[in-house]
């Protein structure tokens, strides 16, 4: 199953609408609840990276049997030095960012944390590319 | 384990959005407004403590798969928020009472903190 979903840059009233539709789908697949806790996590991080510090992008999700891949990319402007993003506590948000409870610099290390498998692409002025997996493993 | 109406009663509190699981228990309390910290937490039947009263800390803690969010401070939630609140069936329950106050009482009261 392919899904896609389009992420509007700067609109924090919807940051989480998608996560919450693909939730919902993995949920009527019965995908195991620690496996649709993981792969939501990582994924509302990145759909509020996407809104926040982006241009907008999109979201395709393809879901197998055992296996749960996940592609944000977005439309730039690219990630200054990918290193100090992955620190813990490191940010770039704006203050309303921060207002809104977000922008605590644990978005990147959070995906990290819960995704299987992760490769990111970004170059300053170019875009950003975050490819995420996630095992299905049907829990004791 | 505490149930979500021993808490309301704990914190002379209101209940609104999902009242039906008033009967649930929650096993472990966490005191935030930082939603990005929220997301970091791992652990299940979690109470979320906040002063956060906006449409983003009901949606993480659907996302989180957290059934009850206490708003302390007095705030006072949005229809929106109401709304996706019980969409989500979760409890949202007001409190006047400040984080600290709120926090010290269910932490006495035997609610765990996850670290």
């Amino acid at each position: 199953m392919n899904l896609e979903f389009p992420v509007e840059k700067g609109d924090f009233t919807k940051a989480g609408e998608v996560s919450s539709q693909i939730k919902r789908t993995l949920k009527k697949l019965n995908v195991p609840s620690g496996v649709i806790k993981k792969v939501v996590v990582a994924l509302f991080e990145a759909e509020v990276n996407v809104i926040a510090h982006s241009f907008g992008g999109t979201i395709t999700c393809s879901i197998e049997p055992k296996y749960i891949k996940i592609i944000v990319i977005d439309t730039g402007p690219g990630i200054q030095d990918l290193g100090l993003a992955m620190t813990e506590g490191y940010s770039t948000a704006s203050q309303e960012i921060q207002e809104i409870g977000y922008g605590a610099g644990m978005g990147l290390p959070n995906i990290k944390k819960n995704s299987d498998d992760l490769d990111i692409y970004t170059k300053a002025g170019d875009h950003t590319e975050i490819t995420m997996g996630f095992k299905i493993e049907n829990e004791e | 384990m505490m149930e979500i109406k021993k808490i309301v009663e704990i914190l002379n509190a209101k209940i609104v959005g999902c009242k039906e699981i008033e009967d649930k228990n929650v096993e472990y309390g966490f005191s935030s407004d930082l939603m990005s910290d929220v997301l970091t937490l791992r652990e299940d039947n979690i109470l979320l403590i906040t002063g956060l009263a906006n449409i983003q800390s009901i949606r993480t803690a659907e996302l989180s798969d957290i059934k009850a969010i206490v708003l302390v401070r007095n705030k006072k939630p949005n229809e929106a928020m109401i709304q996706m609140a019980k969409e989500s069936n979760i409890a949202l329950i007001l409190c006047n009472y400040s984080m600290f106050k709120t926090s010290g009482l269910l932490f006495q009261n035997g609610l765990t903190p996850i670290y």
